[in-house]
């Protein structure tokens, strides 16, 4: 009686944090200053980006490291559209998520003639051949870059303050979407294949889910969402550069590490992962490489020991999901299953004894 | 049969998940010994035989090699003190040659007197081919290497995993014809087999295994074909 | 202009040679071991750090540093395989690919941590200038010439050990399908190291070259992995003389983007491989 108390307590409990977070965000410009405000943009945009790796790794089965490549070729879209083709700011944005998602097409033909470990090389290869092209670009500052003109810098607001709150608000918006329509996504019939799929592939083929194609879809779902992140990426660093707008340490390596620690193939994960990479980065900031040298073992550790991560972790001792999926993952199964069988258990002493 | 069996297994059960395949099994084979374990499809026949070498996980009951407790051994360890299998479907290396995939055997294995003209003297074809690769080989010379493989580990035990299957009767003839001669060199042979009357003619003793269980077992000497039918089937 | 074609397209052949190099341990282990090791590269130049060190700071001989180095690597490429790659191996695919990526930035940060972000390079000595003129203005580099001498000889070699001895036939047996193995008494851990200790090996005689040859950083091992990796997949997985052709079509590729424009040089690589790779995804000579 006492066990089923406590453990829904404890779901109760996770969603309250993140009911509280959600309300956090929604009231941000109001209570943050313009640095709290850069620093919880950024965490948005990096956890849509967490969220697009994590949809990839940890439902369709493809790991990717090459997911900056979308990141950068959103930014110069927008860049080109804004300052070039000196569209309307909104449409400029939305248009990195277009140009993003077409190229997701060819990207796409390439890459999924390899599977795995050399898929993720392979998209590794195109995003480093597409840094390059954008090197090429003599318009945008070839291999150096070029900066934002104060006027298209204007457009978005005349003040640092007023401009910072409005990406910010840009920024919730597209985590906003992100989350829902990713989240529906997975509740859907597509959904429901690919956790089939995680669970057992042979039994997903057998139910007749098309594996290919939901692939292909989750592929093409994550390309348009990644390039309105690089957009708004760049509306925060005001300038468009190879190396930089195509960051693999930022937009993949970070990304990795966000959901690997939070935890593969949940909704929570990546958000647990964000706020912990968060909190990480700032309190060892100072020690500058040696960061990296603390979550590189972190990761590897994590994946010897619970791969499915801190969410994995906690999940041990809460009894469900707090953004539930139909998505089960498979390593959680066992314990879910004595879980359930001991919280039966337990009302029927309740039963029994009334 | 002999005071201390060289394999004895005592009531073992073995699950798969929640599926219990066998139930309180107990088989002795002593030291030169040929003994055949029959039954049908799904009788529990290949879980024994993958219990023994150490691929089964959920295990109850004793399986004893020369009085050393298998269970929760290595496969390869079980392998290297003795024990070769002829595994269903021959599964050799495919990109290996025949020899190769023979000399395999004989590095694993213990030294002794097998040698690779004892298995090609048994099996002539396979010196013709030995420089080809196996996958490139018929179903029963596939086997052939199989059984050769195995024979050069020179082990004390030779298990056969349904030797017979899907191959043409003058091959399971050559294949069969050898076990007296292993026999003769000092190497004991658990057959397991769906074919009744090819198994039994070899065997000193058989166990005839029902959903599981053991539910009948002698010489084959002692029983009438109609009684081991009627065990092999549950009737 | 022919005389320059003909010079630009030769030097891209002995450039192939160290991009062949480069990518012969990861042939290997894509090969037996079907696994891509993403740290492939890193290790290459950790391997290369470890040279100048001993180079550089106890100032031995290169040729006496690599000597050295090379049986470390063996040990080292063992010894990762046993305590970490091995434990993954079995699990899914997502794992394999995060261990190696991780060890990949671990190792990029804490050479960063140690030698800081300069770039380097190892002294070859005399060797590193000296030249073959052929014919008017068209020159061999003794050292590149060396290093793709060094590369057939090492292919050619390894090819002998893979097909010719009873380790590389264990080595085959294992890689055709470790439950079988089991089955038939190999130690499939150990012989996986094995492979791994002479992957590591030749790492250390790539990064040798790669040390004398071409600059390198901390952050130089992504690069170094996707050449390695473009030639392993052009050639085919797991057929080590393909991987010669795939480093040579990659190093004249270069080469001749180099010709037009020395930006070039290493998108005109990549875009050569992913033209090709669109055409034969099998990899122009595939072995499975």
């Amino acid at each position: 009686m006492t066990h089923f108390l406590t453990t829904s307590y404890s779901v109760f409990v996770g969603r309250l944090l993140l009911a509280c977070g959600i309300v956090f965000l929604a009231t941000g410009p109001f209570l943050l200053d313009a640095s709290g405000m850069q620093v919880m943009t950024e965490f948005m945009l990096m956890l849509v980006l967490a969220l697009m790796w994590n949809l990839l790794a940890g439902y369709a089965d493809i790991v990717t490291i090459g997911q900056h490549a979308f990141v950068g070729v959103g930014a110069y879209a927008f860049f080109g559209f804004l300052v070039f083709g000196e569209w309307n700011p909104y449409l400029s944005v939305l248009m990195a998520g277009a140009v993003a998602m077409l190229l997701a097409v060819p990207v796409m033909v390439i890459i999924f003639r390899l599977r795995t470990a050399y898929l993720a090389v392979g998209s590794w290869v195109v995003a480093e051949t597409l840094m390059l092209c954008a090197g090429k670009l003599s318009a945008f500052g070839g291999g150096s870059g070029i900066s934002m003109p104060v006027s298209a810098v204007k457009q978005f607001g005349a003040r640092i303050g007023e401009r910072y709150a409005h990406i910010y608000w840009l920024a919730l918006v597209l985590l906003a979407v992100v989350f829902i329509s990713t989240w529906l996504l997975m509740r859907s019939a597509v959904g429901l294949g690919l956790t089939a799929m995680r669970d057992n592939e042979d039994g997903a083929g057998a139910v007749g889910v098309n594996l290919t194609r939901s692939r292909v879809l989750c592929f093409l779902w994550t390309a348009p969402f990644l390039g309105l992140a690089g957009a708004l990426i760049t509306l925060q660093k005001l300038r468009v550069a190879p190396p930089a707008s195509f960051s693999i340490t930022e937009w993949t390596v970070y990304i990795i590490f966000i959901v690997l620690i939070g935890g593969v193939g949940s909704f929570e994960g990546p958000v647990i992962g964000g706020i912990v990479f968060f909190l990480l980065r700032e309190y060892l900031a100072e020690v500058g490489v040696w960061h990296f040298i603390v979550l590189g073992p972190i990761s590897i550790v994590i994946i010897l020991i619970e791969p499915r991560g801190l969410w994995g972790l906690l999940r041990r001792f809460v009894p469900g999901d707090l953004i539930p999926v139909s998505y089960t993952p498979s390593a959680l199964k066992g314990t879910k299953t004595e879980k359930a069988r001991s919280l039966a258990a337990s009302t029927s002493d309740v039963l029994s004894q009334s | 049969m002999t005071a201390s069996p060289l394999l004895s297994i005592e009531n073992l059960s073995v699950y798969h998940g929640q599926f219990r395949a066998l139930t309180n099994v107990s088989i002795t084979l002593g030291a030169g010994e040929v003994v055949s374990i029959i039954g049908a499809n799904g009788a529990g026949k290949s879980s024994l035989l993958k219990t023994i070498v150490g691929q089964v996980d959920r295990t109850e009951g004793a399986i004893r090699f020369e009085g050393a407790d298998l269970r929760g051994t290595h496969t390869a360890d079980i392998v290297r003190s003795g024990v070769a299998l002829v595994p269903e479907g021959r599964r050799l290396f495919p990109s290996l040659t025949v020899e190769e995939n023979l000399e395999i055997g004989w590095e694993v294995g213990r030294r002794g007197d097998i040698g690779f003209d004892d298995v090609y003297r048994f099996f002539p074809v396979l010196k013709e081919k030995r420089r080809q690769l196996s996958r490139e080989l018929s179903g029963g010379q596939q086997q052939m290497v199989a059984v050769g493989r195995a024979l050069l580990a020179n082990p004390k035990l030779m298990l056969c995993d349904e030797i017979s299957l899907g191959l043409a009767p003058t091959i399971i003839k050559d294949l069969y014809q050898i076990i007296p001669t292993v026999r003769d060199r000092g190497i004991s042979i658990l057959v397991v087999e769906q074919d009744i009357s090819r198994s039994l003619a070899v065997a000193d003793r058989f166990y005839c295994l029902l959903e599981g269980r053991v539910n009948l077992s002698g010489r084959p000497a002692d029983v009438t074909h109609d009684t081991v039918v009627k065990h092999y089937f549950g009737l | 202009m022919v005389e320059i074609w003909t010079n630009q397209i030769l030097q891209g052949v002995l450039l192939g040679g160290l991009y062949a190099l480069f990518a012969i341990g990861l042939s290997l282990s894509v090969g037996v071991m079907r696994f891509v090791n993403i740290a492939h590269g890193d290790l290459i130049v950790m391997i290369s750090f470890v040279l100048l060190s001993l180079t550089g700071g106890l100032g031995l001989p290169t040729l006496a540093a690599v000597a050295i180095v090379i049986p470390i690597s063996f040990v080292g490429g063992y010894l990762l395989q046993r305590l970490l790659l091995q434990r993954v191996l079995g699990k899914d695919v997502l794992s394999i690919i995060l261990v190696t990526f991780g060890l990949s930035i671990v190792i990029q940060n804490a050479l960063q941590g140690v030698y800081g972000a300069d770039i380097r390079k190892v002294g070859g000595g005399a060797i590193e200038t000296a030249t073959i003129p052929l014919s008017g203005n068209i020159n061999v580099g003794v050292l590149p010439l060396v290093i793709f001498i060094s590369a057939t000889l090492l292919i050619w070699l390894l090819d002998l050990l893979l097909y010719r001895s009873r380790i590389g036939a264990r080595i085959r047996a294992v890689s055709d399908s470790v439950a079988t193995a089991d089955l038939v008494g190999l130690r499939s851990a150990r012989i996986y190291a094995i492979a791994m200790a002479i992957v590591g090996a030749t790492m250390a005689i790539s990064a040798g070259f790669m040390a004398i040859w071409t600059n390198f950083d901390p952050t130089s091992g992504p690069s170094r992995l996707l050449i390695a990796f473009e030639a392993v997949v052009l050639g085919g997985l797991g057929n080590l003389w393909g991987t010669l052709i795939g480093g040579i079509i990659i190093g004249v590729a270069q080469a001749v983007g180099a010709q037009f424009d020395a930006a070039w040089q290493v998108l005109a690589g990549h875009i050569v491989f992913l033209a090709i790779f669109l055409t034969r995804p099998q990899g122009l000579f595939p072995k499975y």
